[in-house]
């Protein structure tokens, strides 16, 4: 039968007695009411940021990236660290639904969906700086592999930059899917119980006409669990691919065989003190402390610290070999220019190692991490910490370089720049704003479908039946 | 399309489904579908369904794309445009990899999703018959195909004394067609204000 046993140790994912009726009323209500006025002033914020970033992306395409603070040494600096940084983040909604759907962990289901969409709109903010970046930015369709009549000229297949459009393009239309095929259903949900005429028209569009069936549902499990499966290598592949941008030149600090594993740990660290970050929002705005509970943002924190200290021991181990390798060049880079706190960089090397390698140490106790306040905090610093750690990448590494002559004098970035990274804050929240309002933000089918194995109202009913002693249990069940 | 005649059973509880669903297969009836708020696991196998063979689909997909990516890359850098990068060979195998790889998942992926919705018939705009609007929401509801043998009213009996909340008979449309939702009675609504 469907109900399954598990164990009263573990806590309940859904707290309060609740059966399907209830979940569905609970996940819906926020897009069946009102926005309160809390959204509506965080969403004119969102859009006022946008607008800004709009503007400064307008700017730069009138006047070239020049009046962005680059020069000759240092070529990447804003932009691409918010590139990777959003694409690092853009890792745990994936991560949260696929490689947890294949390890089988249950409280995946109240925050999956959430994550899913903060990984789409972050994806989606970090396209914006490539594209931008390339001035003439009309032209960015040569990056696309298609006859042409130059020749036709094609685009390098060796090289890592193109294997990052693969990569991005790749994992954005997977992730968009998957998020996509789990929200039918719950699209369904919403039209089927819809009271107004434009309601019910809008999501009747959006459910593709889904119905339930028992064929439907069995494909789209077939579905669900192939996509996971390929997520899963994928998610890894993307941040492997964006580490090839620095591994595979010959600058020194960038080109190290650590970086896929490295970034990758430090992608699913950010990406999950973001999710932190949105879901101690949304639990709290929406009344989602049942779905959204102390079990989840514990579980969320563990990895948190664990994959943190993965981090750490990557900079060290960079630091290490930065000294046995006896390589004058990488010592320069990690011992002075990095390490060294007085260097022109150093203050930003230290705040990296304090975000995140000392300060997500406060989660090996339980008490901290089951601290809502000490969690916000917390997933704030994190991705502070993280943006720094590529910012020290990109730019501590090339400010410096081989030939002393063109070392370059201090670069900080103009108001353009912090325009545009300020607009994908703006896009970023614009689109989480409508997320929250417009969709169902936790998988409403999931839940019931762990409802009866992790509810507490149905652990607690069967932790009636073991204190029962056999002979009278056996007696009053059997048929 | 032609117009059906169908017996609903809705039921509360998938445990009381379950039961329901074998008696309903004994007795000789042919479930037309059940519809469910959730993936109800092993109701398929209860209801005699076969496995989907969609992730076959997905294999295929994947190596079409992996082939794809082989034959394209190695055809434009060895014999279309040999491009010497470096002085490193044209035929770059291990280069290749990482867009061998996002094309195979791309593909795979892509392809699946649209097979998905075409086997289910699934599409913006499309729009089927529901037998029942809470089918999305907390009801387990049952659909039986009448045949010209069926008496319907025993078998709404049949159904409710296997623990069916609700039975109905039905006259629908099998398929889907182009439509708008806004169309229907919404039932919901109204069931809602009866309770109020």
């Amino acid at each position: 039968m469907h109900l399954k046993y598990e164990s009263q140790l573990r806590e309940p994912l859904v707290y309060g007695d609740k059966n399907y009726h209830q979940v569905t009323e609970d996940i819906v209500r926020p897009i069946e009411a009102k926005p309160t006025r809390l959204w509506y002033i965080g969403f004119y914020i969102a859009v006022c940021l946008l607008l800004f970033g709009v503007y400064a992306i307008y700017r730069d395409v009138t006047y070239g990236i020049g009046q962005w603070n680059l020069n000759k040494t240092v070529g990447w600096g804003w932009d691409i660290t918010n590139f990777v940084w959003w694409v690092g983040i853009g890792h745990a909604g994936t991560l949260i639904s696929a490689i947890l759907l294949l390890f089988r962990q249950g409280w995946r289901t109240g925050v999956n969906r959430a994550a899913e969409a903060m990984t789409i709109f972050a994806v989606m903010c970090a396209g914006q700086f490539p594209i931008w970046h390339m001035g003439r930015v009309w032209m960015a369709f040569f990056v696309l592999p298609y006859p042409n009549s130059r020749g036709p000229l094609w685009v390098n297949f060796n090289s890592p930059l193109l294997w990052d459009v693969f990569a991005i393009s790749t994992y954005f239309t997977v992730s968009l899917l998957f998020w996509y095929s789990g929200l039918l259903p719950d699209f369904a949900t919403v039209r089927d119980r819809a009271f107004t005429k434009l309601r019910k028209r809008l999501y009747g569009v959006a459910a593709f006409g889904w119905t339930g069936s028992t064929k439907h549902w069995q494909r789209h499990e077939s579905l669900s669990l192939v996509l996971a499966g390929l997520s899963t290598p994928l998610v890894l592949s993307v941040h492997t691919i964006v580490s090839f941008d620095f591994a595979t030149s010959v600058i020194p600090g960038w080109h190290t065989t650590i970086f896929p594993p490295y970034f990758v740990a430090g992608a699913i660290f950010s990406g999950f003190a973001m999710v932190q970050t949105l879901m101690v929002i949304i639990r709290k705005v929406f009344g989602m402390e049942d779905y959204i509970t102390m079990g989840h943002i514990e579980a969320m924190n563990k990895v948190i610290v664990l994959t943190g200290s993965i981090v750490g021991v990557a900079y060290l181990t960079e630091l290490f070999m930065g000294w046995y390798s006896q390589n004058k060049y990488e010592g320069y880079t990690f011992w002075y220019s990095r390490a060294y706190l007085f260097s022109p960089y150093g203050w930003s090397y230290w705040g990296m190692m304090a975000c995140n390698v000392l300060s997500p140490q406060i989660f090996w106790f339980r008490k901290m991490r089951r601290n809502l306040f000490v969690t916000f905090f917390m997933s704030i610093i994190v991705n502070i910490g993280m943006w720094f750690e590529r910012f020290v990448i990109i730019v501590t590494s090339l400010y410096r370089d081989y030939l002393p002559s063109s070392w370059s004098v201090y670069y900080s970035p103009t108001i353009w720049e912090i325009g545009f990274y300020a607009g994908t804050f703006g896009l970023f929240f614009t689109c989480f704003f409508l997320f929250a309002k417009y969709f169902p933000v936790i998988a409403i089918a999931e839940i019931k479908y762990v409802l009866k194995t992790t509810g507490e109202g149905y652990k607690g009913r069967m932790e009636t039946i073991e204190g029962e002693n056999l002979e009278s249990f056996v007696h009053e069940h059997a048929h | 399309m032609a117009k059906k005649k169908f017996v609903v059973g809705c039921f509360d509880d998938e445990a009381v489904l379950f039961p329901a669903v074998k008696k309903v297969r004994t007795a000789g009836y042919k479930i037309h579908d059940v519809y469910t708020p959730f993936a109800v696991h092993g109701l398929d196998h209860a209801m005699g369904l076969r496995e989907t063979s969609l992730h076959t689909a997905g294999f295929i997909y994947g190596i079409t794309g992996t082939t794809t990516a082989l034959s394209c890359i190695s055809w434009i850098f060895t014999k279309d445009w040999p491009l010497n990068i470096g002085g490193k060979p044209h035929f770059a195998l291990p280069a290749w990899v990482p867009i061998t790889f996002e094309l195979t998942v791309l593909f795979a992926a892509v392809g699946m999703v649209l097979t998905f919705c075409y086997l289910c018939q699934l599409a913006p705009f499309v729009k089927k018959h529901h037998f029942h609007a809470r089918a999305t929401d907390d009801l387990f509801v049952m659909v039986i195909e009448c045949t010209d043998k069926t008496n319907a009213e025993d078998l709404k009996g049949f159904l409710a004394s296997n623990g069916a909340v609700e039975t109905d008979i039905q006259v629908a449309e099998e398929g889907w067609w182009l439509g708008h939702y806004d169309k229907d009675e919404m039932r919901f609504e109204a069931k809602q204000t009866v309770a109020a």
